[in-house]
Parts: C-alpha cells; structure tokens; sequence
C-alpha cells in the first residue's frame, strides 16, 4: 500500500493542485447528480475521453517543445476519411485501411514538422495552413458524404468489454499513456523536449539535434492523430469528414490545465491526462445536470482560465 | 536639506524577507561628478539604483535632490526628476525607430496624431550632442550594440536627465567604444550632467571616476574622495580580502597538437584565412576589437555557424563540422558570450543543466533515472564549486556561479578543447578569480583552452599564445612573454 502511495505521489508530483481539482469536480458532481458516481458512468467518461487523450499525448510533447499543433483534429478526420474511402472506394481489407488512415495522419504531421523547422514558418501558422488543408482533403475524398456499414469487428473495438469492463480502445489509450509517460519522463529523447521547449539555441549548442526532433515530434503529434481518428471510427461506426470538428482546441486546454506552459518548457503526461479527465468530468456532469452543450464551453473557458491563473499565481509566491 | 546640487542618500534600509541587502548606506553626488559604485554580485548595487531610480521603495532612510526631498514612487516620477538608469542589458524596442525608441511613453502628438517630424528633430538635436551619425529615423534593430547604449543615452538625455546610472555599460563595448563613451561621459560631465557609474571592471574606474563608493553584503564599506586608488585596495574593500594577483601563473610545456585550424573562411566575411593551431594543455587567446570576427570564428570551431571553406583538425584528423553535435562528439565545446540567452535553460534546474549535454557520457542505454542525474549533476557542481543545489533553478543562481555551472556542464564530459567568450562578463572580482583559477587547473589537466574577451588586460594574462584579429583578418600570433606589451597588441588590432 504504502509503495503505491509513494509511486502515485511520484506519478502526478507537480499536478498535485490540478488533481485536487479534478477530485473536488468528482465530488461535487457526485453530490449534484445521483447518476455521476457509479462504476457506468465513469467507463462512460473514459470512453468519452479517449479520442480527447490520446491527442492530447501529442500535444503535451509539441507543447513541451514550446509549438502548438492546431491541425490535430483536421488530421483526425483526415485519417478518418482516408480510411474510409480506401476501404469504400477500393476495397481494402480494413486492417490495411486502418494502417493507410494512420500512416496519412503520420504523413501531415511530417509536413508540418518540416514546414517548421526547415522552412521556419511559425508553428501556429504551419498548423493552422495543416488544419484547412487536411480538413479540406478530408472533405474531398467523398465530396463531402459519410460512409458507414463497417464489419462488425471494428464497432467491437470499442463496445466488447474485454476483462468484463475495457473495451480495445480504452486500452489503446492507457498503453499509449504509459508509453509517452516513460518517454517523457526517463528517456533522453523526452528529457531533450524540455531542453528544446527551455531554449531552442541552448539546447541546440548543447548538442540536441533540434531540427529533426522537432520533425519527429510533430510527427507523432500526427500519427496519434491518426489512430485517434481510427478510434473514433470505431465509436461512431461511421467516417464523416466534419468528426471532431474544433476538437483542438479542448486538446490543448486538456494540456494546458494539465499544468504544460505554452512557452515551452514546463508540462508533463500525468498533468495532461489529469486535464484531460477535467475536461471529461465537467463535460459529462455538466450533462447530466442537463446543462447545454453552449453552457458547458462557458464552463470549460472558466476552468482554463482558473486553472492557469492558479499555476501563474504559485509561480510568483515561490 | 540645504542648497546641495546633487543627490544625497542618507542611512538607506531595505530588506527582502529576512535579507537585509542594504544597511544604512549614504553617500552623495554632487553635479556634474562620476561617482563609481563598486561591489560584488549580491552587494547591493542594483537594490540602490533601483531605489534612487524609483523601481524600488526603501525602507528607511532618507534622500534629497537639488536641495529638496526625494521620495520616487516610480522610475516615471524618478525621470520626471530628472534621473535615469541605464540597464545593462539594453531595453529598446527593436522594431521600431531610434526617434520612437526615444519618446516611448511620451509620443509627442499634434490634434492627437503622433507627431514624428518633432520627434525626429528632437531626437537628432540630443544624438549631435553625443555626436552620433545616427538618423532617427533608423529602426534600432539595424543598429551595433553599440550604439544602442547611446541610444539609450540620447533617450535619457532628451527627457532632461541630469542624473545618469549607468549599470555595467561598457560589458559589451571594445576599446574604442568604450573610449568613446568616456568622452561622450566627460562632456556631458562638463554639461552638468551628473553620473552614478556601475562597472566591474576596475581597471577602467581610474579614467572615468571623480569619487568611489564601495560597498560589501549591503553596508557602506569605503567611500574615495578620487579615484586613483590602486585597484587591489578597491578589489580588497570589495571582497573583503586580499586578492594579490589577478591572474595565475601558467606554465606548461606543449609538444602535442591538438587542434588544427586551416584556412578557415565565414559565408558572411566576418572572418577569412584563418590559420592555426592549439598544443595539449595550452590556453590561447584570440584578441580584437568589438566586431573583429572573434566570437564568428570560435563560434565556427564549435559548429554553431557553418563555414564556406577550411578544414579543422583534431589530433590531426580531419573533422566534419556540420552541428555543434558533431564538435562536441569531437572533443570541443563552448562556453557561449551570453550565458543567459545561449547557455542556460534559465527556467530549469540545475541538473537538467548540466545533464543535458552529457547523456551520452553517463547513461546507461539512454534511461535517464533521477538518481543517476542527480548524482551525475551533484559531481559537477562540486568539481566547480558552484553555491546552489542541483534541485534548484538555474536562474536563482548569482551570475558568478550560472557561469561556473556552464563550465562545470562541459568538463563534466572531459572535453579536448574548451571556448571561453568572454568568460568573465559581468562577474566579480572573487568570481572572476576562481575562474581563472580553474582555467589555470584544466590547462594543467592537459585541457586546451581558447579565451575570446573584450578585455586585454584578461587575454594577455592568461594566454599562453594570442591571435590577434582585425576585422576578420588574422593579424598576428604572439607567444605570450614579459615584454608583450599592450600597446604593440592594440596597434596590430586596430589597423
């Protein structure tokens, strides 16, 4: 007991104050609302929050680095699309289409990588070109329509409960966590993010291949795009080019409640899924409670603002 | 408070928590007097411009200008007065124009409308004053360093100053800048004009001071009617020990080449031909005016810059430079000029400092676990003696020390060849010292070093041999001996 204490304080050391957050969120919605606290419901968060998480992994090591990715939820549904249609379209095998949707994702991640640190155009304005363009596309593989009537195994992704209660793309989502967590946190390739996010020129004169570090991350950023996008496909059991549409922007509060600085540098995995689950727990409770969709963005604006103002305001007593 | 023309500052207090960083310190400056304020890092020379400029509230204590009493609530009510600081670091608007820069806050507007040719002409009167070329219509970002400390000169002067702190200008002039400033100083001295003059360098005080005032931990440790105080009684007052010499003795006998460089040109001209090459153990010092082509070329020799011809060699193998990954593969690394822009992740710790560079020297199949940096991290800064912890950040650190942790983050990985730019800007006298010290220690180790520095009197006492460099032309390679003289140097880099 007391080493899952002591590992659990390791975990989340740092995001202590985003987690009591999201406990008294849990709290308070579990006295609002008599549906909120039940093992359901909270399989029904994390169901909600997969596609959310997962690209929001990638964002924690674009953020960390000091970019941002605005065109996360553009290569979603690009991904998306892709898949689909080869599928639809050509025939084939899904499995196969699933890894061509993904490579896709992959693939304009790479262009905004090399449009950034080759080109040197601003991450906000790569990102931002990426987010019409790949939406764009998405839309014009079916002019625009949906497909849907997939083989029964892809809907099973995320609807058959394996162990009695977690479905394959929870799983997905958790194994990915852990993987990104161990990078981030004790490999040099994750430390390195950190000396980038610090000061590009530093890290750069300290013998960090910035350039082409920059290119992988927003690469990865891209790829879990992509297998987010085949995700959720799975949920939805239909393509359609408008999914996840301004998803990136609860992706990066997700990162930024998670206590990551938008100047590079500062943020880690624990915070961003702890921002993640916020945003998961307001979004549900705020649900149930039968709040519109229109109140809970004002909600979800508040929380951000609050969150971060708290983290600005600890920075300076210290 | 009488008919005193300048400013007095009477038995001033302030403390930060329980710190107390300035103990009832007085002293006064008449008009038209330099006085030179001089202390180490942390004695509290800035807390005592700020307050005199209006950034910080004191204490206790009392001060009066021209005769009245003097209670700044803001730097904007200290300039109103008349008073001005000057920061090291020079805080102009890159972007916009020299005459902009110098009416920030106080555009001047006609029927609302921001009214530049007044501007201009005001700002052009006050750049004649100081005899710059400058038009102010120029954006600053065109402009050398240089002149944009006048520029920050020529701001103060506008709205009327007539008392200037200048805080370390000359860290980042040459000679001939810094001769220029001084003569820019004497004649506004003759004006009027009143100076509080911060500088570590104490060579230089003797030239420009009327009157010193010393101060150590926050108290009043001496105050000089004139300034021809020999410097080790200065650098005795402020450290509070003797400092008998200011450079050590190396000696060393060399007969293994390390570092070879041939024919080394820039892409942009800023250095060509360049043609040398370094023993083991060796310190090498490269000499030149501000914008020689010294910080270019050693710049290129670690891999920061590319080059568009020329072959370096380590140990007579001949080595591609295409990143500054590849120079340190190589064996030679860089202690950047600017240690705060280029040296330090500023916001992160200490050990992520000095780990940052060196995983490849001690991690175990690239798994970074925090007892292996921690303890990794704790070695270096023991090895330099650097007064911080490895938890903390490296901005906590006094400037002393941030520049001891940058040295201890390259000899952690043993390097072949060490850079120094400018190793000793804005630091102490006790700092300065152990630098040297070490230096001294890593050539004894069979450590080559190169000393780039705008300070001759530094690169003569410490090199074993010089290059001298005038406008990126190799003029010379001195080997350093008794009768080098100064002079016959300065001579060589300036035609």
């Amino acid at each position: 007991m007391e080493n899952i204490i002591t590992f659990t304080k390791k975990v989340f050391r740092g995001t202590q104050g985003t987690l009591l957050g999201l406990i008294i969120l849990t709290v308070f919605f579990s006295l609002a609302s008599p549906y909120f606290f039940s093992a359901r419901n909270f399989i029904n968060i994390l169901d909600q929050v997969t596609v959310l998480g997962i690209m929001a992994l990638g964002m924690t090591a674009v953020i960390i680095i000091g970019g941002i990715d605005l065109s996360v939820a553009s290569i979603l549904a690009l991904s998306m699309m892709v898949t689909g249609w080869v599928w639809d379209a050509f025939g084939v095998p899904l499995h196969y289409a699933c890894i061509i949707g993904i490579f896709m994702g992959s693939v304009a991640g790479l262009i905004n990588g090399l449009l950034i640190s080759y080109l040197r155009i601003p991450a906000f304005i790569a990102t931002l070109a990426m987010l019409s363009a790949a939406r764009g596309l998405a839309n014009i593989f079916t002019d625009g329509k949906q497909i849907y009537g997939f083989p029964e195994w892809l809907t099973n992704l995320s609807v058959v409960r394996h162990f009695g209660f977690i479905p394959v793309t929870m799983l997905v989502l958790i194994s990915l966590t852990i993987i990104c967590w161990v990078l981030l946190k004790y490999r040099k390739e994750g430390r390195n993010l950190y000396a980038i996010g610090g000061n590009p020129e530093v890290a750069r004169l300290s013998g960090i291949n910035v350039k082409g570090t920059t290119i992988v991350v927003y690469t990865i950023s891209g790829f879990l795009s992509g297998i987010a996008g085949v995700l959720l496909t799975a949920r939805l059991n239909t393509c359609v080019p408008h999914a996840a549409f301004t998803y990136e922007l609860d992706v990066i509060a997700a990162v930024v409640i998670g206590g990551a600085s938008l100047n590079g540098g500062v943020g880690g995995i624990a915070g961003t899924i702890v921002g993640v689950f916020i945003i998961g727990v307001l979004r549900n409770g705020l649900n149930l409670l039968g709040f519109s969709p229109f109140v809970q963005g004002v909600v979800i604006g508040a929380v951000i603002v609050f969150a971060v103002a708290l983290d600005t305001f600890k920075k300076k007593e210290r | 408070m009488s008919d005193h023309q300048g400013l007095i500052v009477k038995e001033v207090s302030k403390s930060y928590g329980n710190a107390k960083v300035l103990n009832e310190v007085s002293f006064e400056v008449k008009k038209g007097e330099v006085v030179a304020l001089l202390g180490e890092n942390g004695a509290g020379k800035s807390t005592i411009s700020s307050i005199i400029a209006g950034s910080v509230n004191r204490d206790s204590g009392e001060m009066s200008w021209k005769g009245k009493d003097y209670n700044p609530s803001s730097p904007g009510h200290a300039i109103q007065n008349g008073i001005g600081l000057i920061h090291q670091e020079t805080r102009l608007l890159k972007e916009l124009s020299v005459a902009e820069n110098v009416f920030v806050g106080k555009l001047i507007t006609k029927n609302g409308i921001v009214d530049f040719k007044t501007m201009n002409k005001m700002a052009s009167e006050q750049l004649k004053r100081l005899g710059l070329e400058i038009s102010p219509k120029q954006l600053v970002k065109n402009l050398k360093m240089s002149s944009q400390q006048q520029i920050e000169i020529a701001k103060a002067l506008t709205l009327n100053s007539e008392l200037l702190i200048l805080d370390e200008p000359t860290s980042s002039l040459g000679e001939s800048e810094t001769k220029f400033l001084f003569d820019k100083i004497k004649q506004l001295k003759r004006e009027g004009v009143s100076f509080i003059y911060i500088s570590h360098r104490l060579e230089e005080i003797e030239q420009i001071a009327d009157k010193i005032v010393v101060l150590r931990d926050g108290y009043l440790v001496s105050t000089y009617d004139n300034a021809n105080i020999p410097i080790n009684q200065i650098a005795h007052d402020m450290v509070g020990r003797d400092v008998d010499r200011i450079f050590p003795t190396i000696e060393n006998k060399f007969d293994e080449e390390i570092l070879r460089v041939e024919n080394l040109n820039s892409f942009d001209g800023s250095f060509s031909n360049i043609n040398f090459s370094i023993n083991k153990g060796e310190i090498f010092g490269i000499a030149g005016l501000v914008g020689a082509g010294r910080t270019e070329l050693v710049r290129a020799i670690c891999g920061a810059d590319k080059t568009l011809s020329g072959d370096i060699y380590i140990n007579n193998e001949k080595i591609h430079l295409r990143s500054p990954q590849e120079a340190i593969k190589n064996g030679i690394v860089m202690v950047p000029e600017d240690r705060k822009s280029l040296g330090l992740l500023l916001a992160q710790s200490n050990s992520q400092n000095i780990s940052i560079s060196n995983f490849d020297v001690f991690l175990k199949n690239g798994w970074v676990w925090p007892n292996d940096v921690l303890s990794f991290a704790q070695k270096g800064i023991d090895l330099m003696g650097v007064k911080g912890v490895p938890e903390q950040n490296a901005n906590e650190l006094s400037g002393g020390n941030q520049q001891k942790l940058l040295i201890s983050k390259w000899i952690s990985r043993n390097p072949k060849v060490l850079i120094f730019d400018e190793p000793t800007r804005g630091i102490d006298v006790g700092a300065r010292h152990s630098i040297y010290q070490v230096m001294k220690q890593l050539s004894e180790k069979g450590i080559s070093i190169i000393v780039v520095s705008s300070d001759l009197e530094e690169v003569v006492g410490l090199s074993h041999r010089m290059l001298i460099l005038s406008r990126g032309v190799q003029k010379n390679i001195l080997t350093n001996s008794e009768n080098i003289s100064r002079v016959e140097i300065m001579k060589q880099a300036t035609n």
